[in-house]
C-alpha cells in the first residue's frame, strides 16, 4: 500500500459539535433504558448512575468513532479528553449529592426554636443548638485570638528577618504540621492539659481552642507569608529613606498593604477548623446545656453536635436526625459564608500595586 | 550596641538617645517575631513529649485492662494500624487518577474563562466538614452501593477482596474509602493543578508545533514536568486519608480484625476512628492506650508528610495551606 499511515493534518475530522451531540445522546439512552427497567422493577432511578454509566458509554463511543473516522492517535486524544471530562463529572456527583441530601434533610428542623433553644431537659422532638452555636463560636473566636498573632508575627519573622538554619527549619516545621491529624490535635491537648492540671478526665473549651490554634497557625503562617512576601521592596525602601526603623515600616507600611490578603487567609483559616470535630469531641465534650465558661465544664459545638444527635438517637430516632442535619445544614452555611467572605475581602480590598 | 558611623559629631550627640531606643524597639519587635517562631516549634515539640508521656503507661500497663483483652499492646494497635493504612491506600487509589484528571481538565482542557470557577467547585468539595460527609456516607452512599456490593460478592466471590457473605448495611470498608477519596480529591486535584500551570509554556508549544495531539503533548511535557509533584500531593492525600476521623467513625461498623474483605460485614477500624468511638467512655489505662495509638498514629503522618513536603519544596514554594 501507498499511503499505509494518513497524514493527521489531512485526514477527515469529526464536526465540532459531534463530542457534545454524543454526550448529550448517551446520558438520553442510558436514561431512557434505566427509566424503563427501574419502572419494570419498581425501582427509584438514580440519576447518579445514570449520569456515570451515560458519560462512559459516551467515552467508549467518542473513541470508536474517531477511531473509524480520523486514525489512532486522533481517536487516542479524544479519548483522554473525554476520560478527563468525566473524571470531572465523577468528582461533581457526590458535592451535587451532598449538598441536595443537607438541604433537603436540614430544612424541615431550621426553624426558630433551633436557634433559640439548647438541648436541656429536651428527649424527642423539640430542642435546638443554641448551645452548640454558642460553644462554637467561643470556641474558634477563642483559637483565631491565639493563632492571629503566633501566626502573622511568625510570618513576619520569615518575610522580614528569618535567614538561615532557624527559619528554615520553622518553614519546613509549619509545612508538617499542616499535615498533623485533627484528632492528634485534640489529643495532645488533653495530654497536656490532664497533666499539668492534674485532672485525668477534662473537659473544657479552651483546650479545644488550644486544638484548633494547632491546626489554624500553619494556615495563618503560610497564607500571610505569601501575602507579606509580595509587598514590594520599593515601599519598605522609601520608607527606610525616610528614616523609619524597621519595625515601625513593618507596623505601618507592610502590614497595612498586604492586610486584605492577611485578612483573607485569617477567614480562610477560621473556616477550615470551625467544622472540626474530632479534637472538640475529645478536649471539649459534649453537653446538653449552655456554657459560656471557656475555662470550666463541658462545652458544646456545632459539629459535635451534629455527631452526637447521629449516634446517640433516643426513642424518637427522627427528631435526632433531623437535628442532626440542620446543624449539618447551619455548619455548611457557616463555612459557605465565611469562604465567601474571604473572597470578597480578597476582591475588593486587593493591593493596588501599581503595575 | 553598634556605633553609628561619627562624621558630625555635634548632630550624633543629639539623636543618639532617638537611635538607641530605635536600635531597643527594633531588637524587642525582631524578639517578638522570634518567639512567636519558636513557639511553633515548642508546639510540635511538645506535641510529641505529651504523647509519648501519656502513652507509657498503656505501654507498660497489663495487656488485659486494655479493651477486647488483646495479649499485648501491640496485639490491640496491629488491626488498628493496618486498618488505618489500608483505608487510606483504597481512597489513594481511587483518588489519585481521578485528581489528576480534573487537574488536567482545569489546567490543559476546560476553557480559560471557565478554568478558575471550575477550580472553585473542587475546592467547596475541601470545604465541606468531614462530620457532614460521614452523615451523606451513611445515609446515601451506604444504601446506594448496597445493591452493587451484593452483585460483587456473587459474581467475584472467589476474589479474596470480594469474600462472601457480603455486609447488609453497605458499612464496609470500602464505602469509608469512597468517602475518603471524595474528601482527598480536592487536596491532590489543587497541588497537581498549580504543578501543570507551572509546566515552561516553550515545551509545550514546541511538542504541539511538532505535530502532537493535546495528549501527546501532555505525556511529553505536562507529565514529566510534574511527576515528582504529583507524587508528594498524593502522599499529602494519603496524609489527611490516615488521619481522617468522622468518616470512619460514622460509616464503618468495625470489627477487631485483619481482613483484606471490602465488602464484608467484619471491617477493621482506623486508629484514628477507634480513638473517636472509645474516647468518651474511656477511663483510666484505656485513655492511655488510645493516646499511645494516637501517638503512632502522629508518627505515621509525620514522616509521609515530611518525605512530602521534602520532595515538593525541592521543586518550588507552594504548600497545601495556601
Amino acid at each position: 500500500m501507498a499511503t499505509a499511515h494518513p497524514n493527521s493534518l489531512t485526514t477527515a475530522r469529526l464536526p465540532r459539535w459531534s463530542p457534545w451531540a454524543l454526550l448529550a445522546g448517551s446520558w438520553v439512552v442510558v436514561g431512557v433504558i434505566s427509566g424503563l427497567l427501574s419502572a419494570a422493577s419498581g425501582a427509584e432511578l438514580n440519576i447518579a448512575l445514570v449520569v456515570l454509566l451515560g458519560t462512559v458509554v459516551f467515552d467508549v463511543l467518542l473513541y470508536v468513532l474517531a477511531r473509524l473516522v480520523e486514525g489512532s492517535r486522533q481517536a487516542v486524544n479524544r479519548l483522554v479528553t473525554s476520560l478527563v471530562a468525566t473524571a470531572f463529572i465523577i468528582a461533581l456527583l457526590p458535592l451535587i449529592s451532598l449538598l441536595w441530601t443537607v438541604v433537603v434533610n436540614g430544612l424541615p428542623r431550621f426553624d426558630p426554636t433551633f436557634f433559640s433553644n439548647s438541648m436541656r431537659n429536651i428527649v424527642g422532638e423539640g430542642g435546638g443548638a443554641l448551645h452548640a452555636i454558642t460553644g462554637t463560636l467561643l470556641i474558634t473566636g477563642m483559637a483565631t485570638l491565639i493563632s492571629v498573632p503566633v501566626g502573622l508575627l511568625t510570618a513576619i519573622y520569615l518575610v522580614e528577618y528569618g535567614r538561615g538554619p532557624l527559619a528554615r527549619a520553622i518553614t519546613f516545621f509549619v509545612d508538617v504540621m499542616t499535615g498533623i491529624p485533627s484528632i492528634v490535635a485534640g489529643l495532645f491537648a488533653f495530654a497536656f492539659f490532664a497533666l499539668v492540671l492534674q485532672d485525668p478526665g477534662i473537659r473544657f473549651g479552651f483546650g479545644g481552642s488550644v486544638a484548633l490554634s494547632l491546626l489554624m497557625i500553619p494556615v495563618v503562617v503560610r497564607s500571610s507569608e505569601e501575602m507579606l512576601r509580595i509587598v514590594p521592596n520599593e515601599l519598605r525602601e522609601a520608607s527606610y529613606a525616610l528614616g523609619v526603623p524597621k519595625w515601625l515600616t513593618i507596623v505601618r507600611v507592610v502590614i497595612p498593604t498586604s492586610i486584605a490578603g492577611i485578612a483573607t487567609g485569617v477567614t480562610l483559616a477560621i473556616a477550615r477548623v470551625i467544622g472540626e470535630t474530632a479534637p472538640l469531641l475529645i478536649i471539649a465534650g459534649f453537653t446538653a446545656s449552655m456554657n459560656y465558661n471557656l475555662f470550666a465544664d463541658r462545652m458544646m459545638t456545632l459539629p459535635v453536635f451534629v455527631y452526637t444527635q447521629y449516634a446517640n438517637p433516643g426513642t424518637n430516632v427522627d427528631a435526632y436526625l433531623e437535628r442532626a442535619w440542620a446543624g449539618a445544614l447551619t455548619l455548611i452555611l457557616i463555612v459557605m459564608a465565611l469562604n465567601l467572605i474571604a473572597r470578597l475581602i480578597a476582591r475588593i480590598f486587593a493591593p493596588k500595586l501599581g503595575r | 550596641m553598634p556605633s553609628t558611623p561619627s562624621g558630625e559629631a555635634p548632630s550624633v550627640s543629639t539623636e543618639r538617645p532617638g537611635i538607641v531606643g530605635r536600635r531597643r524597639s527594633d531588637g524587642v519587635f525582631r524578639g517578638v517575631t522570634i518567639v512567636a517562631g519558636g513557639l511553633i516549634l515548642a508546639a510540635l515539640a511538645a506535641v510529641a513529649v505529651f504523647l509519648v508521656a501519656q502513652s507509657i503507661p498503656a505501654l507498660v500497663a497489663d495487656p488485659a485492662e486494655l479493651k477486647g483483652s488483646p495479649s499485648s499492646f501491640w496485639a490491640y494497635v496491629g488491626p488498628l494500624a493496618f486498618g488505618t493504612v489500608w483505608a487510606a491506600v483504597l481512597a489513594l487509589i481511587m483518588a489519585v487518577p481521578l485528581s489528576i484528571g480534573i487537574a488536567l481538565f482545569i489546567s490543559h482542557y476546560a476553557p480559560r474563562r471557565i478554568a478558575q470557577a471550575l477550580g472553585y467547585v473542587v475546592d467547596l468539595l475541601a470545604a465541606v466538614p468531614s462530620v457532614v460527609f460521614g452523615l451523606w456516607g451513611i445515609t446515601v452512599l451506604a444504601p446506594a452501593v448496597t445493591p452493587l456490593y451484593g452483585w460483587l460478592t456473587e459474581n467475584l466471590g472467589w476474589l479474596p477482596f470480594f469474600t462472601p457473605p457480603v455486609s447488609g448495611t453497605g458499612r464496609t470498608i470500602l464505602t469509608v474509602a469512597i468517602v475518603l477519596a471524595v474528601m482527598i480529591i480536592p487536596i491532590i486535584t489543587a497541588l497537581c493543578r498549580e504543578i501543570f500551570l507551572q509546566t515552561p509554556v516553550l515545551h509545550q508549544e514546541a511538542a504541539l508545533a511538532l505535530g502532537a495531539t493535546r495528549w501527546e503533548m501532555i505525556q511529553m511535557a505536562v507529565l514529566p514536568f510534574g511527576r515528582a509533584g504529583m507524587i508528594s500531593a498524593s502522599m499529602l492525600g494519603l496524609g489527611r486519608a490516615l488521619g481522617e476521623t468522622m468518616v470512619v467513625a460514622m460509616v464503618l461498623s468495625p470489627a477487631a480484625v485483619l481482613s483484606f474483605v471490602l465488602t464484608g460485614s467484619q471491617n477493621p477500624s482506623t486508629i484514628a476512628g477507634n480513638i473517636a468511638l472509645n474516647f468518651p467512655e474511656a477511663h483510666g489505662v484505656g485513655v492511655n492506650a488510645l493516646i499511645a495509638t494516637g501517638l503512632i498514629l502522629f508518627l505515621i503522618t509525620l514522616v509521609i508528610n515530611s518525605v512530602a513536603r521534602f520532595v515538593i519544596n525541592r521543586r518550588s514554594a507552594f504548600s497545601g495551606a495556601n
